[in-house]
Formats: structure tokens, sequence, C-alpha cells
């Protein structure tokens, strides 16, 4: 909970019919804020993997090469399905600022559910790699490969179970600033996990099937 | 292979060395102590209540500063050990092996677990008082950051009796920090304490951010803002790009001993130079995170000990600004020895080399401060004073070492150690030291003794040259670090012996300066008038303590050095406004949800070093349940009653 001065200036001019809900608290405006700043330290924590796989990634040490693993169908699959769920987690949040509870209840579900689809499509991956003589421990290649991809889909978890506890509280108190709020900064998260794995499939499976 | 059933290595409880007899017992009978007097005294109630689920923070500063003294006592320590084993040739006080643990814990307790929390301890105490707010942005979260590191700490310090300490250099290089050179359980207590104190840092980052550019009172423009929230601010811009780089270099080399993945082994492609770049990208902004709070304490002790605002105030923004930029592009002059080559090398070199501009800019602006200053030599005065010529010596002899020819010649040399001790220790130690005495009062309410922080101030500082000057001619002479013992016949017994000299003196005016707290504690000065140092900003407008509120009524600031220019208008006879009627604050509640989260990293953590991952699996699954259970807490927060507020305001107010 955050202390809120008795008299912000910017609370009051905020204070008007515009300010979207989840601003409409100064206690949200700051947890907004701070949401951002995290996701600068995880933009910052994904590079250093990206740069570890990007050093890492022909050292296969006669193992398996990306060209060997990498399934097309599988990876185009999950990208679809995952930048859908984005797009679904947008439409959710419009709906809340149209104040539709019952869309945005609707849109989260199908955003959870593609998001399991998802995670369900990369752990079939991950399994059929390491059941193939591909696991972690074959390869520095490898070990970058799971490390960073297995990074996203642990995001990627989170957030379900994340986005599970937010339905809930929707459910139970309906649209207020905290829920609002709350429904944003989920977004933006979900949103940021989008943007990294736009890099991970032109980075990591675009560049290694085309060699 | 690891099971998932708890086995206990053959060492878990480490023996065969008397030393760690006399830690064990010494742990066994200061746990008991404690206990009893808890129970005795009936405090148990007292401490859950007031401190362990406090989220103010000023009880937090507190914390932090008492872990962050007791933390310099145990890497004091081991310095201590070290020197003894080097005092003269062929010493065999300590064993080989034991000498590798404790110059490893050496370093990670005072860069991690001693410098960090000390600089948020000043970071807690002064900002929200100095920016007029009544906590800082996330007061839920600032205790979360406490406790982890808290636990982090105990974490890394049991090392030492149970499973044994890491040793392989604070900064634990692979391969030799890997599996297969180093397969003891010591290297996962460095890596996994590391990674929960980490988190900490990292939330406390982006706490301050959010504090001070969201939450300045009405009227505190950027540039109005005291110093030192300014170097906070670059501090935590710092931490904020810095600290996920550690957690990727911690969390792959731990994947590599966990998981036998290949990140930095030898064998299947596996690159350890990676870990050596990662490492440095977070080390070198690392040590620009624990100066530049120091630079702004620093300001703010010169100005208001001189009886002047400080001289160039924007120079001195723009060059805090410029330092955290260029911080991050000097990472790679810690190993021009990799061979990245001329090219890279040069960039390096340059960029290190720049950084004496803006730094150069800072000491020529504390030095016009006290220019014709009415300068008073109190305790905090006497550490800032100190502190230029030791970091001028400190920066000279950085340039040397950013020569990256010369360098190879440095390389890992006592130079080296030498070097950095006088930037950390002068820059960073003197520093903190200096805002510990001056924003004492406002933590406790009274005032350390001057008269005895004389005395620990002259043998630390005097203790400092004697051990660090030889060390420089010890390194130019061939003396590399973490050497364990040395022949006869290298011409440095005596260089050693002197500066194992000054080290005892610096232990002595450490123990100097823990009398003078306890002295304080009992004969200390009150100081009832809540600016015991006639200051300049609005830390000193309100009566010390703080109340838990901070501000009754949030101030409107209309210049630099608020409290000053206050206090000048009212010197000349402007009558001050009339008081604004007080409202309801709202305030958070206290809350045992941080306490018990670090309980939860602790046993987890505790887990995965010895390779129970159940146990891990239950911590994390502890993690969200507790996560989980803070989300659906709606009933977090509480409005102060007017009354209450006249109240307290009136038994404060003594005066």
């Amino acid at each position: 909970m955050t202390i809120a001065h008795d008299r912000l200036p910017a609370r009051e001019t905020r204070a008007d019919r515009d300010t979207p809900l989840e601003y409409s608290l100064e206690e949200g405006a700051l947890r907004i804020f701070g949401f951002w700043l995290f996701l600068a330290t995880d933009l910052v924590l994904f590079a250093c993997l990206f740069a570890t796989y990007v050093i890492l990634r022909d050292n296969t040490a006669g193992g398996p090469t990306e060209m060997q693993l990498f399934d097309v169908p599988t990876f185009t699959a999950e990208t679809l399905i995952l930048l859908t769920s984005s797009f679904t987690g947008g439409l959710g949040t419009y709906a809340m600022h149209q104040g539709s509870k019952r869309g945005l209840i609707a849109w989260m579900i199908v955003t959870v559910l593609l998001g399991l689809s998802f995670i369900g499509l990369e752990v079939r991956e991950f399994a059929a790699y390491a059941t193939h003589g591909a696991p972690l421990q074959r390869s520095a290649f490898l070990s970058a490969f799971f490390t960073l991809v297995g990074t996203h889909g642990c995001h990627v978890s989170l957030g379900i179970l994340w986005m599970l506890s937010i339905l809930y509280q929707l459910a139970r108190r309906g649209v207020t600033a905290i829920t609002a709020r709350k429904v944003f900064i989920v977004g933006l998260y979900w949103h940021f996990l989008d943007i990294v794995w736009v890099f991970i499939f032109s980075v990591v499976y675009l560049n290694g099937v085309m060699g | 292979m690891p099971t998932l059933l708890p086995h206990f290595p053959a060492t878990f409880i480490v023996t065969g060395n008397p030393l760690i007899y006399g830690a064990e017992v010494s742990i066994v009978l200061a746990t008991v102590g404690i206990l009893f007097v808890l129970t005795y005294f009936k405090k148990w109630r007292w401490l859950w209540r007031e401190w362990l689920t406090t989220v103010d923070h000023k009880k937090i500063a507190v914390m932090y500063l008492i872990a962050a003294l007791l933390m310099f006592f145990r890497g004091g320590v081991d310095a201590m050990l070290m020197r003894t084993q080097l005092m003269q040739p062929n010493m065999h006080f300590l064993q080989a092996e034991h000498y590798n643990q404790i110059f490893t814990t050496h370093g990670t307790i005072m860069i991690l677990f001693m410098a960090m929390p000390f600089i948020f301890a000043m970071f807690n105490i002064a900002v929200p008082l100095q920016i007029g707010a009544r906590d800082v942005a996330f007061p839920y979260l600032n205790a979360v950051s406490f406790w982890l590191y808290f636990f982090a700490a105990l974490l890394f310090n049991l090392s030492f009796v149970i499973g044994g300490s890491p040793d392989a250099g604070w900064v634990s290089y692979p391969p030799l920090a890997g599996l297969e050179f180093d397969p003891g359980p010591g290297e996962n207590f460095y890596l996994l304490s590391l990674q929960i104190t980490g988190i900490g840092s990292m939330a406390t980052g982006i706490n301050f951010m959010v504090t001070i550019l969201k939450m300045r009172a009405p009227g505190m423009t950027l540039m109005r803002m005291p110093l030192f929230s300014w170097s906070v601010l670059a501090s935590s811009i710092l931490i904020i790009f810095a600290f996920p780089v550690l957690t990727v270099a911690l969390a792959l080399l731990l994947v590599d001993r966990l998981a036998g993945a290949h990140f930095f082994t030898m064998l299947q492609g596996g690159n350890p130079m990676m870990y050596v770049n990662l490492f440095w990208i977070w080390g070198h902004p690392e040590v620009y995170i624990v100066i530049l709070p120091a630079f702004g304490i620093f300001s703010e002790v010169v100005s208001t000990f001189s009886g002047k605002r400080i001289f160039g105030y924007s120079s001195m923004v723009a060059s805090l600004m410029t330092i955290s930029v260029i911080s991050y592009l000097l990472w790679v002059h810690h190993f021009y020895t990799m061979g990245a080559g001329p090219g890279v090398n040069s960039f390096f070199a340059v960029a290190t080399m720049s950084v004496g501009i803006p730094t150069g800019v800072k000491v020529f602006n504390w030095l016009f401060t006290m220019y014709r200053g009415r300068i008073r030599l109190t305790v905090p005065m006497l550490w800032a004073i100190a502190f230029i010529p030791i970091f001028a010596i400190g920066g000279a002899t950085g340039v040397m070492l950013a020569a990256a020819p010369a360098d190879y010649q440095y390389h890992n040399s006592f130079f080296l150690i030498a070097h950095f001790h006088q930037v950390l220790i002068g820059g960073t130690v003197f520093g903190m030291l200096a805002g510990m005495y001056y924003w004492w009062p406002k933590m406790f309410g009274y005032m350390l003794n001057e008269r005895i922080g004389r005395w620990a101030f002259w043998l630390f500082n005097g203790g400092f040259y004697v051990t660090f000057l030889p060390q420089y001619l010890l390194g130019l002479m061939g003396m590399t670090r973490r050497m364990y013992t040395y022949p006869a016949d290298m011409g440095w017994n005596a260089l050693n012996f002197i500066s194992t000299i000054g080290a005892y003196v610096m232990g002595v005016g450490f123990i100097v300066l823990v009398l003078d707290v306890v002295y304080s504690i009992r004969y200390g000065e009150r100081d009832v008038t809540g600016d015991p140092w006639n200051g300049r900003t609005l830390e000193w407008s309100l009566p010390s303590p703080a109340p838990h509120y901070n501000f009754a009524r949030i101030p409107t600031v209309t210049s630099r050095d608020a409290w000053w220019t206050g206090k000048q208008a009212r010197a000349k006879g402007d009558a001050p406004a009339p008081p604004e009627p007080l409202q309801p604050i709202h305030m958070p509640k206290n809350s045992g949800g941080p306490f018990i989260l670090a309980v939860i990293f602790f046993i987890g953590g505790f887990g995965l070093v010895f390779n129970w991952y159940v146990l891990g699996l239950l911590a994390l699954l502890g993690i969200l349940v507790n996560l989980l259970l803070r989300s659906l807490d709606y009933d977090t927060d509480y409005y102060v009653p007017i009354e209450e507020i006249e109240h307290t305001e009136a038994t404060l107010r003594r005066a």
C-alpha cells in the first residue's frame, strides 16, 4: 500500500473524467510506474540470456544443431498462439475500459486458455528434445537454448497463475480502481512476454532453421 | 546423481579447525543468549510488532544499519585473519583452504552484505524525509527487500559452520567455481545467497526511483532536490540496469552446478569468459552503486558544516548522471588480460580514464564549497575531509591501472588490492560513517559522542594509510593477491608486517566506533531541537526521531536547501504562513508477510545448496502462496485520525 500525499497536484489534475480507472488512485499510478521499471530489469535479464545464447549457439560439441532440432510447424504454432493471446489480453483491457466486466472476464479466460496451450506445446517440444539425445546437459548450445526459452516459459506460466488470481478477484469484487490496476499490470507483463517471444522466434528459431 | 531425498554430505557440520569450533560454540551461545533475553524480558511480542512486521522506512533503516555493522565486524575479522596470516613469511596461522575461504567471504561480505545494506540504511533514513514524503513508494516491498537481504546474509554466514564456506574468490570465476573443481556446497551457498539478496536490491532500486521521481513535496522540482537524493536516484538507476546481469550470471553458474549444464565448463562447448563478462557488467556499475550515495552524503555534510550552499549544484548533478552512464562502459578493464585485442582494450582504457573527469568536478566542488566557509570540524566533517586525499590517491592509481598495457603488470597484484580498498574504504566506508554520524540523531534522537568519535576516526584513518600504502609497493614488487604465504627472501617482509599493524589499528578504530555507539546509547546528548547540526534540508525540520507519519503537513518547497531558506526568512522576521488544517494521514499497515516470505526463500535456498530439490519445490510453492495471499489482502492501509496527529505533535515538540 502506498502513502498518498494529502494534496498531490497530479492527483487533482488527473481526477477528471478522462483518467483511466487504473490510474485514478495515486497508488495505482505509482504501482504502474514501478512495474514499468520492473519490466526494464526483466528486459536486461532477457538481454543477457540472448547474449549468452548467441555466444554459445554454435558450440554444439558434436551434438544436435539448431537446424536438426527445430520443427517449423511447432514453433510457428507457438508463435501464433502467443501473439493471439496478447491480442485477446488487449481486448480484455479494452472491455474493462468500456465498463464491461463480463467482456473482461471472458477475454481473460480466452487469454489464459491460449497461454496454457502455448505452454503445453512448449513442454511437448522440450520433452521431445530431451528424450531424443538433446537434453540440457548435452552441449553449451542446448544449455543456452533451454535456459533462454525455458525462462520465457516460466514467465508465461507465472502469468497464467497471476491471471487466474486476478480472475478470482474480479469475480468477487468486480471492476474497481484496484482490480483495474491489477488487470492493467498483468496486461503489461503479458505484452512484454509477447515481445520477448518475437525475439526468441526470430533470433533463436528463424535464424536456427535458416542456418 | 543427486537424489530427491536429503543426503547429508560427510562434512555437513564443518569440523577439524579450532577457529571454526570456536565459531560454532559462540553461535550456539549467542543464539541461546538472545532467546533467553527475549523470553526473560518478555520481548517477543515487542520484537514482532515493532520490528519484524514493520513497514516504516525509518525502522527499516535502523535494521539495515545494525545488520551492516554486524557484517562489517564479520568481514573485518576475516581481514584481520588474512593480515595475520600474511604478517610474516612462511606463516601457517591458517590452513591454505581456510585462507581461501576467508578471502572469499571477506570480499563477498564487504561488498554485498556490508556496503549494500549500509547504503540502503542511508537511503531509507534520509530520502523520504529529504523530499517531504511520508514513506517510500512501496513500503511493503521495502520490508521484503530488507528481509531478503537479512536471510541471504544468514544463509551466507551459515556456510562457515554448515557445509563449508565458498572458496573461489568473491568473483567466483568458473571453471574454478564449477562443479568439477569445487564440488562442495560452499559455492552453492555463495550463488544462492547472492541471488536472494540481489532480488531485494533490485526491488530497492525500483522503490527509490519511483519514490524520488513521483513523491516529492509540492514545489520540489528535480533541480531543487538535495544532492543526496540525486545520488540515490543515480544509484537506483544503476541498480535497475546492473543487478539483472548478476542474476543471470549467478543463475547460469547455478544451473551448471545443479543440473549439469555447460555454460561455463571446459567441455561440451562451455565458455568461462562469458561468466567473467557478465559478472563485471554488473560488478563495475556495482562499485558506482556503492560510491555515488557516499558522494551524496559528502555533498550534504560538506555543505552543512561549511555553512554554505553547495558549490556548483548543477555540475554536481550532471557529474552524477555522467558517471552513472559511463560506469556501464568500463567492465572489460577488470580483465584486460583476457586478450580482447588492442581496439577493445583501448576503448575501455579511455572510457575508464574519462570517469576521472566528472569525479574530479565533484572533488573540486567540495573544495570550493569549503573555501571561505565557516567550517565546523564535527566527526561527519572529519570523515568527509579525510575522504578527499585518500580518494585522490586511489583515483590516481586507478588511472594507472586503467592504462591497458601497464595493467598487464599490475593485474591481480597487491597494487590492485591497495587501489580498490583505497576507493572503496576511503569512498564508501568513510561516506557511510559520515552519514551514520550525521543522521544518527535523526534515527535515534540522540547524538553520538564526538570525543570518542574523533578517536575512532583518527585510529581508522591513520591505520588505513599504514595498511594500504605498503600494499602498493608490495604489488609493484610482484606480490599477487590471494597468495597464501610467501618465502622469506622476497624482500616483502617489512612491508607486510607494517601493513598488518595498520590493519590492527583499523580494527581498534572499529572497536572504538562501537564503543562510541554503546556509550552514547546511555550518555549521548539528547537532540530536542530536531536540528542539531543547523542543517539545510527538510529532514532537519522534523523532530528527532521523526513521528511514524514523518510530516503532519506536507511542506511546500520554494527553493534549494528548503529548511535553510525557511530559517533565514524567519530570522529576518518573515512571519511563517499560518499552518493549514490537519487532515487524516493515509498509512500502510504492518505485515508479517515480508518476513515470512524471506524465511521461505531462506529454506528453499538452503535446500538447493545441498541439492534437496523437494525442499526447493516446497519453498517455491510457499512463495507463490505468500504472493497470492498478499494479492488477496485488501485490508492493507488505514488513516491516522486528526486527534492522534495533534496528540503526537504536541508530545513531540517539547521545546
